[in-house]
């Protein structure tokens, strides 16, 4: 899957922006603040109908504006498609594939897939289980589309069985027929999403090992797995939900169910959380994602966009320089990467005869620095 | 013709509230604001209107919606809106009393009246449970239709409410509710809509309608 052109309207910094794009390395040089992680994010909208950044659509408009336009044409399995978001200031954002808005954002996730590395990421180690768990929800709903409407059905209907809870407790009652429409409605769709997650984490594990130690030289041993409470069996889910039904209304919220899963990232036999030195984490991370668009291309069959901000900020030169090897060895797709230091990543590829593309960020201006081959 | 002034802009309000000439204008914004769906600079907006409208004109609209108001309850059988105790559709001997569709509105009871098909009788349950919006059964008219279930002479109860969780969750709390009725209990179906094409409708509504395909008629 290619990006091949992208236009930019009052997008965060740029007012106005239009960039025709190379099909391997894509390279946007400049200070930091300049613009060149928004050309990301941008990309980042079209895949996810939202900032990687900012989920506040309105923020994502430049400071005065009154709306923002972010346009992309891509090219997915030979055909030519137009992807669009517009938002307006107080209005609810417009996202239209080839002119035709969508009713429900989810029938958008995972057409155009793509990963992002950003500097922020080690926070997937570092915070609670529920980074970890949306991680992991959004790796699935690439791929599978069953998963994401069990997943929105879910959430929204343990706001409401939690929302009953607290009424119960505020008004010293309860009502156990109450809770039984929303524990009949959850249970079959967590068995689906427990389901879903176990296969997951058994057929990712091998890719993400072996990347991990081609990042890291291999010298110690990593592991992934996932924690939870319950199975894919519906009854069983809503067994345990209703025994659990008195710590429910102790807490005034469900304790039992999906929401609960974390994934344990471990080091040896620790917590990578706090065993992993900085530079372990980092590959980690790395490794992760680079495991996770091997992982989406082999379930949809569409090589996701790669993006990478600020990747020497994770692993160093000679590592990023192998793993750049990649694009000529048709691992890698389409990348978009970002660097402060001009010429880095084109010296790096200079012998290659990979097509790289470099674009000069200032000020939300992006210009064309070498539009042939490198 | 009363002219908007200048300060009223509803981009100035917008930008910051801004003191209104008349405390009578004030009052009346407010109360137009409490309705749903209305901002205060369409509040602002339709309040100017009536202030530019005959004195009679308004006295009308005003005295209408009392009269509205104070003339009109709930039916005494399917809390259906009318003007007596029972409204004209129950009162109709020549509608079909076995069977009793629920729907959460008077708006749905009159999307499916305008299909003039329907002969049986119907039960306004006033909205669907959501706890987060605070409404549970005993904020809607459920307790009347367990009753008037259990009173005999129902055959069958058509739940056609919303293909909506809080919709799916309502029929589910009935189903329970209505067991020892003995009525049958259907639903609307769901599928693709007429004159839909396949490509184009989404993926529930697609896996609801192969799920529930019906025999060839032809
Ligand atoms: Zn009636």
């Amino acid at each position: 899957m290619l990006l091949k052109h992208l236009h930019l309207v009052h997008f965060k910094n740029h007012s106005g922006a239009d960039v025709s794009l190379g099909p391997q390395v894509n390279c946007f040089l400049g200070d930091n603040g300049s613009g060149k992680t928004n050309v990301l994010d941008a990309v980042h909208y079209l895949c996810f109908c939202k900032s990687y950044f900012n989920p506040i659509d309105g923020q994502n408009i430049a400071h005065g504006e009154p709306f923002m336009l972010v346009q992309g044409d891509f090219e997915r399995l030979e055909v030519e498609e137009r992807v669009s978001c517009g938002v307006k200031r107080g209005a609810k954002k417009q996202f239209k594939r080839n002119d035709k808005p969508y009713t429900r954002l989810a029938d958008h996730i995972g057409r155009f897939p793509a990963v992002m590395i950003a500097p922020d990421d080690a926070a997937l180690i570092q915070e609670g289980s529920e980074m970890r768990r949306k991680w992991m929800d959004a790796v699935i709903s690439q791929y599978d589309r069953a998963y994401l409407d069990a997943l929105i059905d879910v959430n929204k209907s343990l706001v409401q069985r939690n929302a009953l809870l607290r009424y119960f407790a505020e008004n010293r009652t309860f009502d156990a027929s109450l809770l039984a429409p929303w524990d009949a409605r959850i249970a079959p769709k967590a068995a689906v999403i427990a389901k879903a997650r176990k296969a997951f984490v058994d057929d990712f594990l091998p890719g993400f090992l072996s990347t991990y130690a081609e990042i890291s030289g291999g010298a110690e041993e990593v592991g992934l797995s996932l924690t939870t409470h319950v199975n894919d069996d519906p009854e069983a889910i809503a067994a345990k939900m209703h025994q659990a039904q008195d710590e429910d209304r102790r807490l005034r919220r469900t304790t039992v169910g999906i929401h609960k899963d974390d994934v344990v990232f471990t080091l040896g036999t620790h917590a990578l959380k706090r065993f992993g030195s900085q530079g372990q984490q980092k590959s980690f991370v790395v490794a992760l994602r680079l495991a996770q668009l091997a992982f989406i291309e082999q379930a949809t069959g569409v090589k996701p966009i790669l993006l990478l901000d600020d990747i020497f900020d994770k692993i160093d030169e000679k590592r990023v320089e192998a793993l750049m090897k990649r694009v000529t060895n048709g691992t890698f797709g389409q990348v978009f990467i970002t660097d402060t230091h001009l010429g880095r990543i084109p010296d790096m590829f200079a012998s290659t005869g990979a097509d790289v593309r470099v674009f000069e960020v200032h000020q939300g201006e992006v210009k064309v620095q070498t539009p042939s081959k490198a | 013709m009363y002219v908007l002034p200048r300060w009223s802009h509803p981009a100035i309000l917008y930008l910051r509230p801004v003191q209104l000439p008349s405390r009578l204008i004030e009052a009346a914004v407010d109360q137009m604001a409490t309705l749903p769906g209305i901002g205060r600079r369409t509040a602002l907006r339709l309040v100017l209107h009536m202030l530019a409208r005959d004195e009679d004109r308004v006295r009308d609209f005003a005295e209408a919606m009392v009269a509205m108001r104070s003339g009109v309850k709930p039916c005494g059988t399917c809390h259906n809106p009318t003007e007596e105790e029972t409204c004209n559709l129950c009162a109709n001997p020549h509608r079909d009393d076995a069977t009793v569709c629920v729907v959460e509105d008077v708006r749905d009871l009159l999307a499916l009246e305008s299909i003039g098909e329907y002969r049986g009788l119907y039960h306004v349950l006033g909205g669907v449970i959501s706890p987060m919006d605070g409404v549970g059964p005993a904020d809607l008219t459920v307790d009347a239709l367990v009753s008037r279930a259990a009173e005999g002479g129902i055959k069958e109860i058509i739940l056609a409410l919303p293909a909506s969780m809080e919709g799916d969750t309502t029929a589910f709390y009935l189903a329970k509710r209505l067991v020892e009725s003995e009525c049958m209990l259907t639903t609307l179906a769901r599928g693709v809509s007429v004159g839909e094409a396949l490509q184009y409708a989404d993926e529930a509504t697609l896996s609801s309608s192969l799920l529930n395909r019906l025999p060839y008629k032809g």
